[in-house]
């Protein structure tokens, strides 16, 4: 019960304070708009307006996760610029139940981006925003944004060791929107992506909401994303373990 | 003589301590494979879209990836001073200015260009685009001018960043901004024609539309006038960063602020 407790505190915590970071909210909301806005231009340009709205989906999925993606690869390193790593791993309390709120809550930061998205693509290219199954919608948002948020939580469960692990998270931006189908159909990727996106819960997570909007069958994607995401719990949780005791042993902890 | 010195020696040290804070084992996988799969995703885009031909986008992304390590770079060589605490130091010094300053950019510059050649060469191999081998040294010297270019409005985000906290965010405006308005993937005729006329004042558009030219057998003699374009562009850029810094050198100095951004 106490672990519930501090799990949620901390989500609500760090929501609280990531929405009144300007920086991080610019940098969540910007980009993805820039992008979804030379994607708009570009499938507008080829004359298929008709997959606009799709196009428009997966831009906002990409939102929640360039936001995760920059706030997991922020969040250890943020801790130690403000010198509270080290007393948040000597606490008592278990590290997973302190990190993994943090991730969760970059990624709900992404309803942001989520919103900003869909309002910029129907204020500025009449795009229309129409949901086919409202009740699979509603569920397939937090759906995809505990996915990229448990993502976000391995990857950052790495970042205890390595100091400067957030400049490679930056790294995949692009290679993650493009396997996971966000812009991009899957059919028309190599074959060697397809089993790399299967992993990854955005593929999952994009399938869901846009099954959800334009009509589909959306609940075995929501599944596939929700179970994807326990799974990422568990092997962030193991590495998160590992890698702590790895940085004691190494005296690494504190290192900027 | 010193000024020289200052120029070659001072601007590669500068250059050299940003690896002080990020070890070139991260770094420079962020150079080679961040600007690849930025190709191949908008090459994808480009296919799924049916509306240019994949040459189109590598060499758009290609040189448009020179702005990563132009305009961050640059703005953190000058604005990162203040994260340092040496830039009132370096602000103290008798030095010259010009050679304190734009021998800064010089690294920046070289280093944009290998990274965009980069990005060229391995994304149109792994694509499959041909390129005529007579085109190739006028596309170097395309990227460099358009490295060039890219490294002045640096200076001029670096200005901004004795003003702003935030470099980080700024460069991120300035690199989506360059993404969308400068041709790099939306041909400017696509674009709205505000967008398009914006464009003619940033770096990349003329870089990017010349090398273009020259990979579909132009001579480099008709994309002489792009490049000077580019060019100027990029000293503009140059002119308004430096004559920046050199004012709010001039407000630190009287108002005591150079710390408090």
């Amino acid at each position: 019960m106490t672990g519930v407790r501090v799990f949620a505190v901390g989500l609500r915590f760090h929501v609280k304070a990531l929405t009144h970071s300007v920086f991080f909210l610019l940098t969540s909301i910007f980009m993805p708009l820039l992008v979804a806005t030379v994607a708009y231009y570009m499938y507008r340009a080829g004359n298929q307006p008709g997959s606009l709205l799709y196009v428009s989906l997966g831009a906002a999925v990409y939102g929640i996760w360039s936001s995760t993606l920059f706030g997991s690869g922020g969040a250890i390193q943020w801790q130690r610029w403000q010198g509270t790593l080290e007393v948040l791993v000597s606490a008592p309390t278990p590290f997973v139940l302190v990190i993994a709120p943090l991730t969760l809550a970059t990624s709900v930061i992404g309803i942001y981006s989520l919103a900003s998205t869909l309002v910029w693509g129907r204020l500025a290219f009449g795009i229309p925003f129409t949901v086919a199954h409202w009740a699979a919608f509603v569920v397939a948002v937090p759906a995809t944004i505990l996915g990229l948020g448990l993502l976000g939580f391995v990857f950052a469960s790495t970042f205890v060791l390595y100091r400067n692990a957030n400049a490679l998270s930056n790294m995949l931006e692009w290679p993650v929107l493009l396997v996971t189908g966000m812009l991009v159909p899957l059919s028309l990727l190599p074959g060697w992506a397809g089993p790399i996106a299967w992993l990854l819960a955005p593929t999952w997570g994009v399938q869901a909401i846009r099954e959800a909007a334009l009509g589909g069958t959306p609940w075995p994607d929501v599944g596939v994303t929700v179970a994807l995401g326990l799974a990422y719990l568990a092997i962030g949780a193991v590495c998160l373990r590992h890698f702590e005791a790895a940085a004691r042993r190494h005296a690494t902890l504190s290192l900027t | 003589m010193s000024s020289v010195r200052l120029f070659f020696v001072g601007g590669l040290l500068s250059f050299r301590a940003l690896f002080g804070w990020l070890s070139p084992w991260i770094l420079i996988p962020t150079y080679v494979i961040a600007p690849i799969f930025q190709i191949l995703l908008f090459v994808y885009i480009g296919r799924a879209a049916k509306t240019q031909s994949d040459e189109f986008y590598v060499i758009g992304n290609a040189l448009q990836y020179a702005a990563i390590p132009c305009v961050f770079a640059m703005t953190n060589t000058i604005a990162g001073e203040r994260y340092q605490n040496t830039l009132s130091a370096v602000l103290a010094t008798p030095a010259k200015r010009i050679p304190l300053f734009v021998g800064r950019s010089l690294p920046v510059i070289v280093n944009g260009f290998f990274v965009a050649a980069f990005a060229f060469v391995v994304g149109g191999a792994l694509v499959g685009i041909s390129v005529p081998a007579e085109a190739v040294p006028g596309i170097a010297l395309v990227i460099l001018v358009t490295a060039f270019a890219c490294t002045g409005l640096g200076l001029t985000t670096a200005a901004v960043g004795l003003l702003a906290r935030d470099t980080a965010t700024l460069s991120n405006i300035v690199f989506g901004i360059l993404l969308v308005f400068t041709g790099a993937n939306v041909a400017l005729d696509d674009l709205p024609g505000w967008m398009s006329t914006l464009a003619q004042g940033l770096p990349l558009t003329h870089g990017i539309e010349a090398a273009r030219r020259l990979a579909d057998g132009a001579s480099f003699a008709s994309v002489g006038g792009l490049l000077a374009a580019e060019a100027l562009v990029g000293l503009v850029w140059g002119m308004v960063g430096y004559t920046t810094i050199r004012a709010l050198e001039r407000q630190s100095r009287i108002h005591a602020t150079l710390e408090r951004a």
